[in-house]
């Protein structure tokens, strides 16, 4: 078991700069996602974690080790790659023996620990079959009892779910939360979805282009974003950003008034969907509904506030019609102000 | 809409007339020649062959050359192939550079290496100059099997790896590059995942390269001519003597039916050894 520090890693492919002074702490046996959109960068940490990718500068330690120069195999790690990488020319037995045997650990502690991690992962039947003959679900989970059974201190793996199909995901997402919770293996999860990272993480760092802009358990990035990007790439809908003027410390909005960070001047005034209620049209911000879209679970409403788009989540039963007017109270204690300039959060304390 | 029955054969038509012209037709008549002999149809020709006092050196050469020479192109592509796969800049230079003596024939190999190799030649020269021997050092003729061998052998090699070394390349690249990857994690040094993972990933265009390779070096013939005229006889060039010094016609159809022969056999084998188990394909 072994916690990891990143500290200050740089990394630029020629010209281009993918990871700019990134740091990160990692506790032990804890469970993070590494989220952002395509390109940001999740991907290139990752290998340089795991010694698969050179870095430009800055130190990896694992278990309070520095790791930077080490082979990807000194490391006391294993990986779970996005297309699997289940060795086509093996059974399913030897794929997930294969770290044991390279560490030339005896017959019988290969067998004991290829079935104990085959059991964790239920693909006991296929054990004696080649993964030419399994579903794309079952070498997923080929992948991960490969990685489980070295017993790894840390465990990495890179959008391990995005070639399943959507409920496959949400079948495996929900194992593989319970297997490593068991197994207590500090984990590094990358993805782009954050509906994954919010299910399975303990913390979500949100990159953006080359550098984590928050760390955050996923309630606090979902409620209090560092800023207009996280609000915007995590949730579904995305957070909603109206611009605001702040006068004399507050900010006054269609019969409410609200306490503003700035005694003045312009701001962002951010808010989530749910954390609305619907009012007269009179008494509150008028909301006008351009689309009303009856999901089961609630009704989506899509619409303007002056010329901001914002989608509302409104209990079931509402009855709001397109092109309807209605008026739409926040919950003060749910709001977030954001710099009307940079983006950034104002923290209402500071 | 629906193809038409008849489209796909009307496609591969042409390529099936031609095919039947050009190589089954000749194939047919070189089987009938090589039973024809003075004395009606039988196999007059072939026990000529067999009795021949050059047979069971042709055999012998042959089969000593292509044993020597297909190990040591699949050895040296094989390590070509991994060193381009490290590479990353020039790597094209390099494997265009490697593959220049694709475009040279084997007749203008063999008089390549004749002009170094040869008594008045190049290497001759150079080591009379250096003072490393006293004069014109002969390697080439019936008194000098070994050399002229080794000669023989230097000469393919240089001509014929690089096809090797196109069809290894080309599936190198097939091969995902998180495979070894995944391996180098779990803790495979290079050395165990070039022949744990690379090598059983690579059987298809391993397979793919000696076939070609075999079938091509069991006729090998025009290196061997230019070298050493009838000095190393092999089972092609007593074809051609056959064929034009004897006039033989059926005992040189003979021989080619007897390399055909050799051909399947050596195919059959690469197909059997490196079958890939179809559960086992990625
Ligand atoms: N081997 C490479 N050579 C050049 N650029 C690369 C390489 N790998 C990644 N990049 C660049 O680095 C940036 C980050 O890539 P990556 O880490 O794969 O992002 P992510 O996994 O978040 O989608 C991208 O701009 C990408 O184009
Ligand atoms: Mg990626």
């Amino acid at each position: 078991m072994a916690g990891i520090v990143i500290d200050r890693i740089a990394k630029s492919f020629g010209a281009v700069s993918a990871l700019k002074e990134v740091s990160l702490e990692i506790a032990d046996g804890e469970f993070v996602a590494l989220l952002g959109p395509s390109g940001c960068g999740k991907t290139t940490l990752l290998r340089i974690m795991a010694g698969l990718e050179t870095r430009s500068s800055g130190r990896v330690l694992i278990g309070g080790r520095d790791v930077s120069d080490l082979k990807p195999y000194e490391r006391g790690l294993a990986m779970v790659f996005q297309n699997y990488a289940v060795f086509p020319h093996m059974t399913v037995y030897d794929n997930v023996g294969f770290g044991l045997t390279m560490q030339k650990k005896p017959k019988d502690v290969i067998d004991r620990q290829v079935k104990k991690a085959a059991a964790l992962l239920h693909i006991e039947p296929y054990l004696e079959r080649y993964p030419a003959k399994l579903s794309g679900g079952q070498r997923q989970r080929v992948a991960v009892a490969r990685a489980l059974a070295v017993e790894p201190a840390v465990l990495l793996m890179d959008e391990p779910l995005s070639n399943l199909d959507a409920l496959l995901r949400l079948e495996m997402r929900a194992e593989l939360k319970s297997v490593l919770r068991e197994a207590g293996t500090t984990t590094v999860y990358v993805t782009h979805d954050q509906t994954e990272a919010m299910g399975l993480a303990d913390r979500i760092a949100v990159m953006h282009g080359g550098k984590i802009v928050q760390i955050a358990p996923p309630t606090e990035v979902y409620s209090r974003p560092a800023s207009m990007f996280v609000g915007g790439f995590v949730g579904s809908p995305p957070m909603n950003f109206i611009p605001v003027e702040a006068r004399a410390g507050s900010v006054a909005l269609g019969g409410q008034t609200l306490a503003a960070p700035r005694a003045s001047g312009a701001l962002t005034l951010g808010f989530r969907g749910e954390d609305v209620t619907l009012a007269p049209p009179g008494e509150a911000m008028p909301f006008t509904v351009r689309v009303a879209e009856p999901m089961g679970s609630h009704l989506l409403l899509t619409g303007r506030i002056g010329d901001a788009v914002v989608r509302v989540v409104a209990p079931p039963a509402s009855i709001v019609k397109a092109g309807e007017t209605v008026g739409l109270r926040l919950d003060p204690d749910r709001i977030v102000f954001m710099d009307a300039a940079t983006g950034a959060a104002t923290d209402l304390a500071a | 809409m629906t193809q038409s029955r008849w489209l796909p054969y009307a496609l591969i038509a042409p390529a099936m007339v031609f095919l039947g012209i050009f190589f089954i037709v000749p194939l047919v008549q070189t089987i009938m020649l090589s039973f024809q002999g003075g004395s009606g149809f039988g196999l007059e020709n072939y026990s000529k062959m067999v009795g021949d006092l050059n047979f069971g050196l042709a055999i012998k050469n042959t089969f000593l050359l292509v044993l020597t020479v297909i190990p040591l192109q699949v050895g040296l592509a094989l390590a070509m192939g991994m060193m381009l796969q490290k590479m990353t800049a020039g790597r094209d230079v390099v494997l265009w550079i490697w593959t220049i003596p694709l475009g040279v024939s084997d007749l203008a190999a063999g008089l390549v290496w004749l002009a170094l190799l040869q008594n008045t030649g190049y290497i001759n020269s150079m080591l009379f100059a250096m003072g490393l021997i006293e004069g014109p050092t002969p390697w080439l003729n019936s008194e000098t099997p070994v050399t002229l061998f080794v000669a023989v052998v230097l000469a393919e090699v240089w001509r014929a790896t690089a096809i090797v070394l196109v069809i290894l390349v080309g599936g190198l690249q097939l091969i995902p590059k998180e495979f070894g990857e995944a391996a180098e994690i779990f803790g495979a040094k290079p050395w165990t995942r070039f022949t744990r993972i690379t090598l059983p990933l690579l059987k298809p265009s391993l397979q793919s390269a000696l076939i070609l390779r075999t079938v091509l070096a069991f006729e090998v013939f025009a290196v061997v001519y230019a070298l050493g005229g009838r000095n190393f006889p092999v089972l092609v060039g007593e074809a051609y003597v056959w064929q034009r010094e004897n006039q033989n016609y059926g005992v040189a159809a003979a021989y080619a039916v007897l390399v055909m022969i050799i051909s399947l056999a050596a195919t059959i084998f690469w197909l059997r050894a490196l079958r890939t188990k179809p559960e086992a394909q990625a």
